[in-house]
């Protein structure tokens, strides 16, 4: 009796993990924006380079936290099955969250 | 028929890096979207897999060329406190402040999702290979994400076109 052995299905997990990275770099890129406009100290504080200004500390942060919180996740939850469509639930909430913030009508509203 | 070096970087920023992903688009899409085992053979899934991975990958390395070739280079020079500059030429005519007010300030910003986005999609498609095709709710999600992808590169691409039309960075 010979058994064959079935191929491995692959775990979403990993890409469960870049899709809510993805949403969390975006995500933050939305909240650095919100905040500058709301404060000159934080926008000052962002201006990691003055012919860039501003836009250089919250797009520094935000390609920070993607690939931050992709590695902490991949180690996190390496080897443990994730609930995809809760991932990908979160993921595109904090999309929809960046692509408002990043919007000039809405951060104008944060402006002092 | 000569460009100043300024110029020229618009150029690479705007018409190749950024104008190569938005074209790339749509060949990236069909490829995804028509990854279905209904649709293809396995031998085809397999063979447009390694042309998918590349595809995806060239992509979101042009979009990381665009945002930081974008924010890096031009704008400096689009921003600077000269009154010759772009940004001081739109903001001196009422008519045309809403370009920079909205139009650039839009763009600089939702820009930088498209590389984020689209490194994510690589990935996946990388990571899945030909076992994509039978993931019907995980080829959802990257479509998603893909569209995302174009759609703030494009918005990006617009603005950047009509402010370089408006105000140019000589």
């Amino acid at each position: 009796m010979t058994s064959t052995s079935q191929p491995q299905e692959l775990s979403d997990t990993p890409v469960a993990v870049a899709l809510l990275a993805g949403g969390i770099g975006s995500a933050v890129l939305g909240l650095m924006t919100l905040l500058a406009e709301a404060s000159t100290n934080i926008k000052t504080a962002l201006t990691w380079s003055k012919p860039v200004g501003a836009l250089a500390g919250k797009t520094g942060w935000a390609v920070i936290a993607f690939f931050v919180s992709w590695i902490v996740m991949h180690f996190v939850f390496r080897g443990k099955n994730v609930n995809f469509a809760r991932f990908t639930t979160f993921a595109l909430i904090l999309l929809v969250f960046a692509l408002l913030a990043t919007f000039p009508p809405f951060f104008d509203l944060f402006a002092p | 028929m000569s460009i100043t070096a300024r110029e020229g970087w618009t150029v690479l920023h705007g018409m190749m890096f950024g104008a190569a992903f938005l074209l790339a688009f749509a060949g990236g899409f069909a490829g995804l979207y028509s990854l279905r085992p209904e649709w293809v053979t396995a031998e085809g899934i397999k063979e447009r897999m390694l042309r998918l991975k590349v595809g995806m990958w060239a992509m979101a390395a042009v979009a990381w060329a665009t945002v930081i070739t974008g924010s890096y280079v031009v704008y400096p020079w689009y921003r600077s406190a000269d009154k010759t500059s772009a940004k001081s030429i739109l903001l001196a005519n009422a008519g045309t402040a809403e370009w920079h007010n909205f139009g650039m300030e839009w763009k600089e910003h939702v820009g930088w999702l498209a590389p984020i986005a689209a490194t994510v999609v690589a990935f996946a498609v990388t990571y899945y290979g030909p076992a994509l095709a039978k993931k019907v709710g995980q080829r959802r999600a990257l479509m998603i994400f893909f569209v995302v992808a174009f759609a703030t590169a494009a918005i990006a691409g617009v603005f950047g076109a009509f402010l370089n039309k408006v105000a140019p960075v000589r």
